[in-house]
């Protein structure tokens, strides 16, 4: 896996120094912001504006998700410097887990800079830690469930743009699983529900700081099929 | 170190390579030379381990690509037709990524990377984004990448591609410094540039060998045709007569050059400034008794030069051809 570090530090990089990298962080955190002042400013209630900002920041930690991971494979592709890897003594999950764990220790960056929100909500409100924590956490977890689609998109096409349309077409088609559900009959609604990105899992869940571990597994498992299906399509499309 | 045999690529059903067969042995410089779309950047594409070919069998450095192209891979560097850069790392940051996916030790790696600055003259620009560097100095950088772990085998594939004249002197001078330390393969369509830095030659066309070996091999098995171009200006003194203008001219000096035996076949002539240009072929040298013939009829001998080099008309004539060789 020495490959996959070399390539995370790479990617880090990219993120950090390049403008489109420091333009999604900052409008990541200025969309966090304006959440917290249009969501959680309905409300008196501390633990309901704190729901309530997780609520907005989901919505932009989807997107920005999308942004960071379409890129990851398309764009390498489009440039042609794809062949370097190719070329290279290095594995398709080396690539793929490099690229993918660079997009989420820079979301996990964005996360952490916004802390300072719930912070202040706490310093006048009734919050505990754990709930900031366990909101932090389901944004973490839903980002890397949307990176890992992001990249997998990002596998399926040459163009940046077609991949980030694939993508969040597929986010969009779990964000509606729930919708769907309600109109089938058990079991296929219960399978349909518990499939859904954001619903059950984020919203009955980690939004209102509550931690059930098969929300957690949920994204992980989300994030570990996407991912196989991006080393695969990799495996596919490198060496044909 | 190369050994490939009934090698082929089908993209669906069209047919872009094979099958072909040839070695190559440690330390040469082989040299594709064919036509766009002849297959040369399929074929290093196969031994670079990028495609996967239909059929055939590909073993370089005793390793078969297909069971192991990871191995392989180590083995090898690849320059491609567009070099794989990423513009906005500095020329060093760059080297050492491509060091690093090439499993060169962390010991090594900055004595190495020096080494590939040093090799391909990239001091000047070596702490400047490559996005910053002119086309010259980014081949040249991708060109760097391919040897940094000074692999066995380095893959060129049209290394001079949109240089302009200065940097294709430069970096010729750079794939001749590789030939002592690398096996080195190179593709191009530019005849000049395989004559002058290849060992050997492997002629592709529509994805078949038609021919290998050295240069003077190939010209000697393919029974060279001469063609020599001459210029000459028919004075109104000489001893034909030159009564008529430009068709007189003409008459005067096709007269005069087809009483030369061996020639085989006389161009029409062409008006070239205050003289008159004409095509010769020949099945051996005749430069010397075409420029007497000339003097001695009392023309005057502008210039006399072969119109085309060897290779190159070897190269014309087993592309119109296109028959396949067997083995090379």
């Amino acid at each position: 896996m020495r490959a996959a570090t070399i390539i995370f530090r790479r990617e880090m990089g990219t993120y950090l120094k390049s403008i489109v990298g420091r333009i999604t962080g900052s409008l990541a955190l200025l969309l966090m912001g304006v959440a917290f002042q249009v969501f959680g400013a309905k409300t008196q209630l501390s633990g309901e504006m704190l729901s309530q900002f997780f609520w907005g920041s989901s919505g932009v930690i989807i997107g920005v998700a999308i942004i960071l991971s379409v890129r990851l494979v398309s764009e390498e592709r489009q440039t042609g410097s794809i062949l370097l890897l190719n070329t290279s003594p290095v594995r398709e999950a080396e690539i793929i887990l490099g690229k993918f764990f660079a997009a989420l220790a820079f979301l996990a960056i964005i996360l952490a800079v916004s802390v300072y929100i719930p912070l202040l909500i706490k310093s006048e409100g009734k919050i505990t830690g754990s709930q900031i924590f366990v909101g932090y956490l389901g944004l973490f977890l839903l980002g890397s469930a949307v990176l890992a689609i992001g990249v997998f998109a990002s596998t399926l096409a040459k163009q940046q743009i077609v991949a980030a349309v694939v993508g969040a077409a597929i986010v969009v088609l779990l964000l509606l699983l729930y919708q769907l559900s309600r109109k089938l009959d058990p079991p296929m609604k219960d399978i349909l529900a518990e499939l859904d990105l954001w619903w059950i899992h984020f919203q009955g869940g980690f939004m209102k700081g509550v931690f059930n571990l098969k929300d957690a597994v949920y994204y992980v498992a989300v994030t570990y099929f996407f991912l196989l299906l991006s080393v695969k399509t990799l495996e596919m499309k490198r060496w044909q | 170190m190369i050994q490939v045999s009934k090698l082929s690529k089908y993209y669906g059903g069209k047919r872009a390579l094979g099958p072909v067969s040839f070695e190559i042995d440690d330390g040469e410089t082989v040299g594709f030379l064919g036509l766009n779309g002849a297959g040369k950047t399929t074929a290093l594409r196969i031994l670079a381990c990028d495609l996967r070919p239909s059929a055939g069998a590909v073993n370089v450095g005793g390793i078969d690509a297909l069971g192991d192209p990871h191995e392989v891979r180590k083995r090898i560097g690849f320059l491609p037709e567009n070099p794989p850069l990423y513009p906005e790392m500095t020329v060093t940051a760059f080297l050492e990524f491509a060091a690093d996916l090439r499993r060169v030790a962390k010991v090594d790696r900055k004595k190495l990377v020096n080494e590939a600055i040093d090799v391909t003259d990239l001091g000047e620009v070596a702490e400047d984004p490559i996005g910053n560097l002119s086309h010259g100095f980014r081949q040249r950088v991708g060109l760097a990448q391919a040897i940094v772990h000074k692999p066995a085998l380095v893959i060129l594939d049209e290394p001079t591609r949109g240089l302009d004249p200065k940097q294709i002197v430069e970096m010729r001078k750079l794939i001749h410094g590789l030939k002592d330390r690398h096996t080195v393969l190179i593709s191009s369509h530019i005849l000049a540039e395989v004559s002058q830095t290849c060992d050997r030659l492997l002629i592709l066309g529509q994805g078949r060998i038609l021919g290998a070996g050295t240069e003077a091999e190939l010209a000697a098995h393919e029974g060279n045709v001469n063609l020599v171009s001459v210029t000459v200006r028919v004075p109104p003194s000489s001893g034909e007569p030159y009564r008529d203008g430009e068709a007189d001219a003409k008459k005067t000096i096709a007269s005069v050059l087809t009483r030369i035996d061996g020639i085989t076949e006389v161009g029409e002539p062409q008006s070239r400034g205050d003289g008159w240009a004409v095509s010769l072929t020949s099945a051996k040298d005749l430069r010397a008794e075409i420029s007497r013939a000339v003097v001695q009829a009392g023309l005057d001998l502008l210039k006399l030069d072969y119109a085309r080099s060897e290779l190159e008309n070897t190269f014309l004539r087993l592309v119109d051809t296109g028959a396949p060789r067997a083995e090379a």
